[in-house]
């Protein structure tokens, strides 16, 4: 049976700097001081998660999508038992995975963002170990070993010493090892970051085929292809929040009219705006400030002629002109202001 | 508790260490090895030392050497595997509550410091050559004092393992491990401190102190050494305090 995760008003609250699991993001998110007055030295807390509910059924493939420490590395190690949330709960099926780290833990499997192999053994004995902790037979585990060797092709270099291997090699054999006791759910946080295009397609073969088998796949990325080609379902996470949820169609529908286009004059009086708002198929106007204004509509090339007329005819330059399809990347500039790579 | 797992790590940790086997036996015994043959053998051949110096110094190395395995056992591939790579989370995401996983490098360590300190008895009596008197009179003694001072040996690695950052290494054994081997009375009975008494008392913080001696008293009982009670109390008592506090820390470093 396809297992599902829930969340429950997941908070974390760094005082100490973010750890491994959300290494590597730069924390864009508010902090905030605290402690008593009196306190000579006040602590940073860095909020990283602020009250992130989601419910992610048995059999999916989720994406959580969001930019460089939006929160998504702590939501995975939450769920994952490594990270202690400051309130909330997170349970995956039946269990409650702080409460019962164990039980859990038997139900997942993890590919975390950068790979934390172990460094003293080969590839093959990574997987051979990784069987034992989880209980499978002697036979059992070189079966599924060398399976997996040949699945991920590293058979040829299975007995060499994994700290001598590139980084897409590390990556593979990460990824085997979360499949080698095949879990239930499997978690990869940002599992392309690094890898060349080959090897990304490679791996959305893989997680598609294992989704196949009834497995639920959780995963973290900031490509929005990625998000668009693999995922059923996908949240988008920001500041700590989740500020939309839905299958990718659903979400880029959601945009007023769909196309964004991202215009620049020399300057913005009333009067344009006011123009632009009344065209035929606008549905929202947003000023950016210095000129810049963002248009949402139901079409894109057709508006460009009689905006660029009418700011002639009001005699103001019009200096920059870009167009967006529906897409993740113009629901995120939507919600968030923001560009995902910003 | 998942004994499968717990035995699986174990033997993981056995495996590593068989293969980095001669490494680390270098690492481990030549440094005591040779302070054995420049004291032990080369000053009490000139007649600059007596003879009965090779019985004081055998228990002292033999402590030395199991204390230093723990570090180089424990400690070093705690901080190796905690540092930026992570490298024990796989171990971490198994199926076992993750202070077991402390309690399994304990007990990796406390075999790796009992071969330790059992192979320096004859590479040591091998370099004094004549003069060494081993008595076994005392064998439950004896034995409660090794596996006391691998306890310590793999509790204190794991302490500080999970204590000292990567880029603190150094300043780890010239700031823990120096003065705690050479105010650990491994080259000298405690009782010759008599002529320093504040010292005498200070070094009784040293747990080095009741390893050297409780070794010297249960395997050369002629020698000066504390009475074999009072080492194995408070061995027990150190044991205790690095094992809760350990522990703790460990579960503590394991999450964030």
């Amino acid at each position: 049976m396809a297992i599902g995760i829930r969340t429950d008003n997941l908070r974390k609250i760094y005082d100490t700097p973010p750890p491994s699991a959300a290494r590597g993001a730069g924390f864009s998110f508010a902090s905030q001081r605290s402690g008593a007055p009196k306190e000579k030295k006040k602590k940073l807390e860095v909020v990283a998660l602020d009250g992130v509910t989601l419910e992610i059924e048995g059999g999916e493939i989720f994406g959580l999508l969001g930019p460089n420490g939006a929160g998504k590395s702590t939501t995975i190690g939450i769920l994952t038992t490594r990270t202690q949330p400051t309130s909330g709960r997170a349970f995956i099926g039946e269990y409650d995975v702080w409460k019962q780290q164990v039980e859990a833990k038997r139900l997942i499997g993890v590919v975390p963002q950068r790979p934390n192999l172990d460094f003293a053994l080969t590839a093959r004995e990574i997987l051979l170990f990784h069987g034992a902790y989880f209980g499978q037979s002697a036979r059992e585990r070189a079966e599924r070993t060398e399976a997996l060797l040949e699945k991920f092709k590293l058979t040829d270099r299975a007995d060499h010493m994994v700290r001598t291997f590139s980084g897409g090699m590390m990556q593979r054999i990460s990824i085997a090892r979360a499949m080698m006791h095949d879990p239930e759910v499997l978690f990869l946080d940002e599992p392309s970051a690094g890898l060349d295009p080959q090897t990304r397609l490679l791996l959305w073969e893989i997680v598609r085929d294992y989704n196949r088998l009834g497995k639920t796949i959780v995963l973290t990325t900031h490509y929005m292809d990625e998000a668009d080609e693999l995922c059923g379902r996908l949240a988008i996470i920001d500041h700590g929040k989740i500020i939309a949820a839905g299958s990718p169609r659903k979400l880029k529908s959601s945009i007023p009219g769909g196309y964004l286009l991202r215009l620049k004059f020399e300057s913005v009086p009333g009067e344009l705006a006011a123009f632009l708002k009344a065209m035929p198929g606008v549905s929202e106007v947003r000023a950016g400030g210095q000129g810049a204004l963002d248009v949402y509509a139901d079409r894109g090339g057709p508006l460009i002629g009689p905006i660029v007329n009418a700011a002639q005819a009001m005699g103001i330059e019009l200096r920059d002109v870009h167009i967006a399809e529906p897409s993740l990347e113009t629901l995120f500039l939507h919600h968030t202001g923001r560009s995902l790579r910003d | 508790m998942n004994w499968k797992t717990f035995f699986a790590m174990l033997h993981r940790d056995g495996h590593v260490a068989r293969r980095n086997l001669l490494p680390m036996l270098v690492q481990n015994l030549l440094q005591p090895l040779l302070l054995v043959f420049v004291f032990g053998r080369i000053l009490t051949s000139s007649g600059m030392m007596p003879n009965q110096y090779k019985n004081i110094l055998l228990p002292g190395i033999m402590a030395i050497s199991m204390v230093l395995s723990g570090v180089q056992g424990v400690a070093m591939p705690l901080i190796t595997e905690f540092q930026f790579t992570r490298e024990i989370e796989d171990r971490l995401l198994a199926p076992m509550a993750t202070g077991w996983l402390a309690v399994e490098k304990i007990v990796a360590g406390m075999i790796q410091a009992l071969v330790a300190g059992l192979v320096v008895i004859p590479a040591a009596w091998l370099v004094l050559g004549s003069g060494v008197t081993i008595s076994m009179s005392q064998p439950f003694e004896f034995a409660a004092i090794c596996l006391l001072v691998a306890l310590f040996s793999s509790a204190g690695g794991l302490a500080l393992g999970v204590s000292v950052g990567q880029t603190q290494i150094g300043l780890m054994f010239s700031l823990v491990l120096a003065p705690m081997m050479m105010f650990g009375c491994a080259y000298y009975p405690w009782s010759f401190l008599k002529f320093f008494p504040a010292l005498q008392y200070a070094v009784l913080i040293n747990p080095l102190v009741y390893a050297s001696e409780g070794l010297r008293g249960s395997l050369m009982p002629q020698v000066p050494h504390m009475p074999l009670a009072a080492s194995i109390g408070a061995l027990v008592a150190i044991d205790a305090a690095l094992l809760v506090a350990g522990i703790q820390k460990f579960n503590k470093k394991a999450v964030s």
